[in-house]
Formats: C-alpha cells, structure tokens, sequence
C-alpha cells in the first residue's frame, strides 16, 4: 500500500516544481534580456532627448522639454517652487537675488507675487517632448544619404564577387580530384585565421603605386577571389548534393562549367544566401580597411567610418550621435529579421563542423 | 573539424601522389584546377608574396611618400621592437591583459545563455533567441557609441540603475567612471564585447543539441544531477566548439582595434590602458607612415598569433573530444 502511495504522492509536487522550474528558469531569461537591452533602449530614449536635457540639472531620463507658460504674450519658464509645504508649479516672472516673482498659470488673472528664496535653487518642470526631428538633423548633418549610397554600393558589389568566386572554389575542391587537393584545403583555411596585419602594408604599398588609394578598388578587388569561410560553407553544401545529379548531366554532355551553372547553383539557394548575407553583413561593418584606403577622402565613407568621423566632431551632440547610430543600425537588423533563419544555419555550419 | 578533415584529406593525397594519372583523372584534375584557380591566384597575390614582402619591408627603413629613401637596415628594426622599443611590450601585455578578461566572460556568457536557450523549462526559447542575436548585426561603430553614452559616469543609465538599486554612488563626481578608470576600462570593453555575443551562443547552442539525449537519460537514471550531467556531458561533448571559439577569440583579440579607436583616436586613455597592439602597429604604419617598422610589427604579431595557434592545437589532444577519433 504505502509502496503504491509513494509516486502517486510525488506526482503533484513534481508538475509544481516543473512549473517552479519554468517561472524561475523563464524570469531569468527576462531579467538578463533586460539588462542585455539596456544601451539599445538608452539609445533610442536618448536619441529623442531635446539639447538642454544635457545641461540642466534634475532633468529627467525620458525625452522632455521644459515647461513653459505664456503670461501677457511673453514665454515664461514653469519652475517646481515649495511654499508652506506643498510643492506648487509656478512660471518665474521676474528674476530676482533673494526673492523672485511668480505667477500662477492655475489662475493668471491674480497677477505676479512675490516669493522669498533663491530661483537658482529650484528645479525646473518638465513635459514630455519627444524629439523625432532628431532624426532628421541627424540624418542631414552626417550627410547619410551619402554614406548610405557608398555603403550599399560597397556591399552589394563585394556579396556578389564574394558569392560567386566562393562558389566556384568550393565545386572545385567539392567534386574534382586535385593532387595535392588536402594541402590546397588547410591552406585556405589557415588564411580565416592569418591575421590581416601581416600582409597589410606591402598590400598597401601596391595599391598606391597602382593608385587605387583613395578609391573602393582595394576593398572591392580582394573579394572576387574568394574568402575561407565562405568556400568552406559552400563545399559542405555541395557535397550534400547528390552526385547522380552531376553525372546525369555529364554523360548528357555538359561540361563541368555547365554543370556548375545549371544543376548545382539552381540548387543552392540556401547556402548562396547564407554567404550573401554574411558578406553583406560583414561589408556593412568593415571599418579598418576603409579606414586605411579611404582616408581623407570622406565623400567615400562608409557608414561606419562615417559615424566614427561624426562622433569626433559632434561629441557634445550626444542626442545626435544616438540617432545616428540608430540609423546605421535599422537596415542591419530588418534585414536579419526577414532572413535569420538562413542566416544563422549558415553560422552553424561554420562554426560547428570546422 | 575541419581541420582534422583536412590532416585526413592529406593523408590520403600522399598515399596517391606516387601513382601516375590517367588521361581523365588529368582532365579531370585540369578543370579542378580552373575552379580553383579565383583562390589560387588571390592567394598568392593576397596572401603569400605579401607575407614574404612584408618581411622583406621590415628589413627596410621605409616611407610610402619617400618610397626612394628606402635604406636597408637588416635586422634594426627587429632589434628596436624587441629590445628598443618598450611600447611594443607593453601594448603587447595589455593586449594579452584584456584577452584574458574578455575572452573568459564573454565565452562564459555566450555558454550560459545558449544553456538557458536550450532549456525545455524556459517560455518563448525562439523569441529570446532572435533578441539575443539582434545587437550583434548592429554595426560594431554603433555598438560602441551606445555603450559609452550608456556609460557615462554622469549621464548614463548603468550608473543611474547601480545608484537606484544599491545605494551606492554611482553618479557624481566619486561615482564609476567606466571608461575613464585604469582598473575598470577592459570591463567596460568586455561589456561591449557582450553585445557580439549572437554567433557563439547559437554555435554553442548547436553544440548541446547535438549531445544525444540517451547519455542524459542514462545519467540521470544513475541519479547525477543537473550539475554532474552538466560538468561531466555536456561541457567534454562540446570542446570541441569551445576550441573553435577559444582559436577565433584569441586571433581576434590579438587584432582588438575599433573600439578604442573609436572612443579615444588610438591616444590609450585612460593612462595608455587602451593602446592595445594592433593601435600601436596602426599608428606606426599610418599614423608615423613607418611602414618598415609597421611590418615588422605586423611580423611580430602574425610569430605571436602562429605560437598561440600551435600551442592551443598542442593541448587540443588533452582536453578536446572527438567522437570520430575514438575508436
């Protein structure tokens, strides 16, 4: 009896601690989400911010301006003045050094009185005002359409040499017997981890002499030969397409080259696109090597190099320079949004198989 | 691993290469090889002669705008940087100073949160997930703006929060100044670093789902908790991700270069914390335009980043598992 009792009597408290589990266990994913989401929700609080928000003392954290009343045609500040205990909002009228003049905006008609006190001292009120022309000023002073016509102009021609020279490499070392094909392949994976220093500067010093400093010929030349990651990525890919397929066609007579085009590209959306996107995330971000070949010369910026020169000149304009990394931010992020799913499957198989 | 696939792949190779080709394995080999070639030719022309030239510049005393000035000095400029020159050392010291603060935490936290993504007990998995990975498609320049407005001593929400919460003064002029702080700044950095943290979580998460649940289940009918399953499953399954992550972070972090770029122009503030290697070879080379002695530094580091690897690789066999080697 009390045998079969026992798991009966240990049913109930095990669905509670399940749910205990998932309350505590889910919360403290929320909490950590939370905090990890921090600097996102500043920036775009911050970004509405108005310019005084900065100077004023006591000024609150959400996006505000400072309340006013208009008293006989003038503007008059509000200000959070005490008398007899309460805290009353009254416009300053008439500034003075140990007493100022206030009048009611409740009740205007009773005309300005007098208060005993330092108008220094007293804090200001505050309305909500949230400044979306930010935005806009952000958007003109950084000159983004610009920025964001050389960025999609240096993405958009990189994904596609960085595709397409990645895919052939790959059907190469996927389908072809190379001798010497196992050293080729630890080669090019060797070069992921090179870091780029080591053969920067005679690099650089030949594209100075060809005279492609200045312009986006160095930044954009390299990729059409094809990036480790990417061929790997690729090859994987390829050799999970049957090769019946290949010999199908082979014995119909089409070259290799054809067989490339025709049967083993029209099968390979999923990778192409998850290359396409990494490239074009990773053209996106580039900093250094527009740094270097672009310098002086920021009609060629990218965003980020852009935003970085921004900052330098701006950095008291901190509302400003919240906006424009906001900007810069939006097309990244709508972008992974309608496309996460091939995008993360292809970091993945990078980062799992290697 | 493919790079074990790789040692394989070469076994193979050596076996074969003694027999002679056939007319269709040349043919074959032949078309191979113009599928290679993109690679090939960008190899050598981005890779290799660069290397051996970059060696070559740092036996130069050498200035792009001056390139006829050019003079040889043999090994002067190895002997400056190694022995002369004691900023090399220290940007090297403190480049090593933060990797050892950052690579930790932020693989720590990159483990913890694709654990609590694997958890059948957490509500919403799909939703945290994308959330998790969303700051690591904002541009690095806008990630590191974001996180010093949220930094800021005075202004910023961090020590707002730290003040409300504890008490403690956070804010004024005693208060925690993040990035202005000798001993806190590579905190502070790793915390950026944090928003990064997408592309290991969801390798790591790959990682735990890959672990066949019947090890579990046996486990767990032999009464080992979640933190046995966890310290003796889990974390030996997936070393072979932690080393993959590990090799990344540390070649990486030898490369560290744009946030302090962009918070301090490469000046090292506060009191030259920041001035990690790759400012320094930044500064030298385009800055200085010392472009003999910048190849010698990039030299220097490509030596440095070539140790780390092989030593890592080496202990590899000690602590990393691979299934399909056990046999």
């Amino acid at each position: 009896m009390s045998v079969k009792a026992l798991p009966k009597s240990q049913v109930v408290p095990k669905r509670i601690r399940v749910a205990g589990m998932k309350l505590a266990l889910t919360g403290l994913a929320l909490a950590v989400l939370f905090l990890f989401l921090i600097p996102m929700a500043y920036g775009i609080v911050t970004a509405l911010k108005t310019d005084n928000q900065f100077s004023e003392v006591g000024a609150p954290w959400w996006p505000a301006s400072e309340r006013k009343f208009v008293y006989e045609g003038e503007e008059y500040g509000i200000y959070l003045v005490p008398i007899n205990g309460e805290i009353r909002e009254l416009a300053l009228y008439k500034k003075g050094r140990k007493s100022s003049f206030f009048v009611d905006p409740q009740n205007p008609e009773a005309g300005p009185f007098e208060w005993e006190g330092q108008w220094r001292q007293l804090e200001r009120a505050w309305e909500p005002d949230p400044q979306w022309e930010n935005f806009v000023e952000a958007w003109n002073t950084i000159d983004f359409l610009v920025l964001l016509r050389n960025t999609f102009f240096y993405a958009a021609i990189t994904t596609f040499g960085a595709v397409m020279s990645s895919a052939l490499v790959a059907y190469g070392f996927a389908r072809f017997r190379i001798p010497g094909k196992g050293v080729l392949f630890m080669l090019m994976l060797s070069t992921v981890i090179l870091p780029g220093a080591v053969t920067l500067i005679p690099t650089y010093f030949v594209f100075l002499k060809l005279g492609w400093v200045g312009t986006w010929l160095p930044l954009i030349v390299p990729t059409f030969f094809s990036w480790g990651t990417n061929v790997f990525l690729m090859r994987q890919f390829f050799l999970g397409i049957p090769r019946d397929l290949d010999e199908a066609a082979m014995i119909d007579g089409a070259s290799p080259f054809r067989i490339f085009t025709s049967v083993i590209l029209p099968m390979s959306g999923p990778a192409l696109t998850a290359v396409a996107l990494f490239h074009f995330f990773y053209a996106w971000n580039d900093f250094f090597g527009p740094l270097i070949y672009l310098a002086g010369h920021p009609e060629k910026f990218p965003i980020t190099v852009g935003l970085t020169a921004f900052n330098n000149l701006y950095s008291q304009s901190t509302n400003l320079i919240q906006a424009a990394s906001l900007i810069s931010a939006v097309i990244p992020i709508i972008v992974f949004f309608l496309a996460q799913k091939q995008f993360m499957q292809g970091v993945v198989i990078t980062g799992v198989e290697k | 691993m493919t790079v074990f696939e790789g040692i394989s792949l070469l076994r193979q190779g050596r076996a074969k290469a003694r027999r002679k080709l056939s007319k269709s394995e040349k043919r074959e080999a032949g078309w191979g090889l113009v599928f290679l070639s993109p690679w090939m030719i960008g190899f050598l022309l981005f890779y290799f002669f660069p290397m051996i030239a970059s060696f070559v510049f740092s036996l130069y005393d050498f200035n792009p705008a001056v390139p006829d000035q050019a003079t040889f000095v043999g090994f002067e400029n190895w002997r400056r940087a190694l022995f002369v020159d004691e900023e090399v050392r220290l940007s090297f010291i403190r480049t090593i100073h933060f990797a050892a603060i950052s690579l930790p935490i932020g693989l720590g936290f990159a483990l913890f949160l694709a654990v609590l993504m694997n958890s059948q007990h957490v509500i919403g998995k799909n939703l945290y997930r994308t959330l998790f990975y969303m700051p690591t498609m904002i541009p690095l320049v806008a990630t590191v703006l974001m996180w010093n407005g949220v930094l800021n001593e005075q202004t910023g929400w961090i020590n707002i929060l730290i003040e409300k919460l504890t008490g403690i003064e956070a804010t004024g002029t005693n208060g925690i100044r993040w990035l202005a702080d000798p001993r806190l700044v590579y905190y502070a950095y790793t915390m950026f670093g944090l928003w990064g943290v997408g592309n290991a979580m969801i390798i790591f998460l790959a990682g735990l789902q890959s672990v066949p649940t019947e090890i579990y289940e046996a486990a767990q009918i032999d009464g080992a908790s979640w933190w046995q399953r966890f310290i003796r499953i889990t974390i030996p399954l997936i070393t072979p991700v932690i080393f993959y992550q590990l090799v990344l972070g540390v070649i990486g972090s030898l490369q560290y270069f744009l946030a302090p770029f962009v918070l301090n122009g490469g000046t090292g503030f506060p009191e030259g914390k920041t001035r990690f290697y790759m400012v320094y070879f930044y500064k030298q080379s385009f800055t200085f335009f010392n472009m003999g002695y910048g190849a010698t530094l990039a030299w220097l580091m490509f030596i440095v980043a070539l140790v780390i690897t092989i030593i890592l690789f080496g202990t590899a066999r000690y602590w990393v598992y691979y299934a399909a080697e056990e046999q």
